[in-house]
């Protein structure tokens, strides 16, 4: 199946395509073809490594923000078992925009919790593009003190451009939704840990992120804004891919910047060609990240998990003086 | 000699008398009201004609909120440059040279009416009171204190959101504010946030908007997105008044809109009954 879609998988996608072609007239006329098809699958292979080992952080956030990556429900249908979402804030409505409800990794429940993008026009209408409104985030923490509740971790996923922006989200107090979530999440009695998986977009982002351990998908960003935010605000150009792409370099939002910089705790690595390309292998590398970070989390007395937590947040920053 | 000869003083023309240096005017930017700056000053920036409240700076928010004698704290805390960030040294630099040296927050430690108590006020002039790791370190730092002294904290908001210079380690300061607010929660230590004209973006999305008290300045602006955004997003114009401290209370989102005058009788008053002291002599009946 071809999986490249992006302007730089263009080598790609033409060998795809003659993999593809060969696939098929092997199908239709039972021919072997495994002599000719070894070694176009070798140089894809190849290829997909070299691309993806000098993507800029521009081309990150294309492949952060690419429709074909795995999105919360593939990750919860996959790494996860005994699966039942939950809705609603039991305030105002249910939002799209957020999934949750509880799940089994390794047999074990736990709440799982993340943004949900749409793939499509339809999905994403009803999905608002991952973009939560204040209810979405009070949903979200709905279900975080019902897991404290119970004592069940909490796993959730970063996938969002940033919380929405419009009239009736700030009327519903969108600030104080995403502020409620950090002070609480900075208090909660089990074991919190969030993966970015996509994109992370500013305060809506964090707002699932005040976790024991942040862990990010080799191919994600996170970031205080948008590189065309910062583009357009700071040199009066948000389009242009040269802005964009300084944007991209000094705002330092890719998966190694973020570790280095302390932010993030692991880095889980992806597929040659990205997680798009592999859903399954992916998939994989998530779930063993969980378990042996939840495994870990496990040991701690609620009281040095909340502690902890806190000096890690506490030590964040860097001054003189 | 005469006794009575009437001294002669010489005499000014009456017009000169009363000329007033033209520096000496100020002119409301909401109204066009046009007064003696002292007249303004008197009246804490406030237009006497209007209500409209200017901007002013973070030691002005100090000198209306604390007793005498209050102290800086956490003066030594510079900006670092540490994503190396193209522009970010000379913008820090010019905002020092013009703002002076708090980056965009002053901490204090002093009194409302003789209740000890640690202050933090954000400061606009200073980079558009952008939040990077000094604000969030001296955020941390006093509400530390008020922590270890059992002392209320109050934070007076006024920022257009993280710097983004220091990309996500700014985004993390919104974190680090809660996760010492969460704190003072747990220790039933009354945390009061004074929100000024603007306050939006992260620092609305955070501590401004986690006070056991929030109170804002009669026409300041208060939103998540700036209006600028939701304009471009929505590309329809917005409702009259949207964002506005009044709208805000309204919606629910406040406890109450505050006169500058006011600032300091209220947030007192408020702070006795979260402390269980005696209502002061001003609010007695």
């Amino acid at each position: 199946m071809a999986t490249a879609s992006l302007d730089f998988e263009k080598p790609l996608v033409e060998l795809e395509r003659r993999i593809d072609e060969l696939r098929r007239l092997a199908d239709d006329r039972e021919l072997d073809v495994q002599n000719e098809l070894a070694p176009l699958e070798r140089r894809l292979t190849e290829l997909r490594s070299e691309i993806y080992r000098n993507l800029t952080p521009l081309q990150r956030v294309q492949v952060a923000r690419s429709a074909r990556r795995p999105f919360t429900q593939d990750y919860i249908d996959r790494c996860f078992t005994d699966w039942i979402e939950l809705h609603g804030d039991r305030q105002y409505r249910d939002d799209g925009a957020i999934v949750a409800g509880w799940a089994r990794l390794d047999g074990e429940s736990v709440m799982v919790i993340g943004h949900q993008r749409g793939r499509d026009t339809k999905e994403n209408l009803r999905r608002n593009f991952g973009m939560p409104y204040p209810e979405g985030y009070r949903k979200a923490l709905r279900l975080m003190k019902l897991a404290e509740k119970f004592q069940v971790p909490i796993v959730t996923f970063i996938d969002t451009p940033g919380a929405y922006p419009g009239i009736g989200a700030e009327e519903r107090g969108q600030s104080e939704a995403i502020a409620r979530n950090l002070v609480e999440m900075a208090g909660l009695q089990v074991p919190i840990v969030a993966t970015v998986i996509g994109e992370g977009g500013s305060g809506g982002a964090l707002a699932l992120g005040v976790a024991d351990r942040v862990l990010m998908l080799e191919n994600a960003v996170y970031s205080v804004i948008s590189v065309e935010g910062c583009a357009a605000i700071l040199w009066k150009d948000g389009k242009s891919p040269e802005m964009r792409e300084k944007a991209a370099r000094a705002l330092r939002i890719t998966a190694p910047d973020l570790y280095e910089l302390r932010v993030v705790d692991e880095v889980i690595p992806e597929p040659a060609g990205g997680a798009h390309a592999d859903h399954e292998v992916t998939a994989k590398n998530v779930r063993e990240a969980l378990l042996k970070q939840i495994d870990e989390l496990r040991r701690l007395k609620p009281e040095k998990l909340v502690r902890r937590r806190r000096e890690k947040f506490l030590k964040m920053g860097r001054f003189v003086g | 000699m005469a006794w009575f000869r009437k001294e002669r003083k010489p005499r000014v023309p009456r017009r000169e008398r009363l000329e007033i240096p033209p520096d000496a005017w100020e002119k409301c930017e909401a109204c066009g009201h046009t007064d003696i700056r002292e007249k303004f000053a008197r009246n804490l920036n406030v237009c006497p004609e209007c209500d409209y409240h200017r901007r002013i700076r973070a030691v002005e928010y100090v000198n209306i909120l604390l007793d005498e004698n209050w102290e800086e704290t956490e003066e030594d805390l510079k900006s670092a440059d540490p994503l190396g960030f193209p522009e970010y040294s000379a913008r820090l630099k010019k905002a020092q040279t013009n703002a002076g040296d708090t980056d965009a927050i002053l901490t204090a430690t002093g009194a409302v009416g003789g209740l000890p108590v640690n202050l933090g006020v954000m400061d606009f002039a200073f980079m558009g009171g952008s939040m990077g790791s000094v604000v969030g370190e001296k955020i941390a730092r006093a509400g530390q204190r008020s922590l270890e002294r059992k002392q209320p904290f109050l934070i007076v908001s006024a920022s257009g959101g993280a710097r983004m210079q220091e990309g996500v380690l700014s985004l993390m300061q919104m974190a680090k504010a809660s996760a010492i607010l969460s704190q003072l929660a747990e220790r039933r230590i009354p945390y009061v946030s004074i929100l000024t004209n603007p306050t939006t973006g992260g620092v609305s999305a955070s501590y401004a908007m986690l006070g056991d008290a929030i109170l804002a300045e009669p026409g300041a602006v208060i939103g998540f997105a700036g209006p600028r955004v939701i304009k471009q997003t929505l590309g329809q114009d917005l409702p009259e008044g949207f964002q506005t401290a009044e709208f805000l209370v309204e919606h629910g989102m406040l406890d109450a809109v505050v006169h500058r005058r006011d600032l300091k009788a209220t947030v007192g008053q408020l702070l006795r009954h979260m402390t269980g002291k005696p209502a002061a002599a001003l609010t007695a009946p």
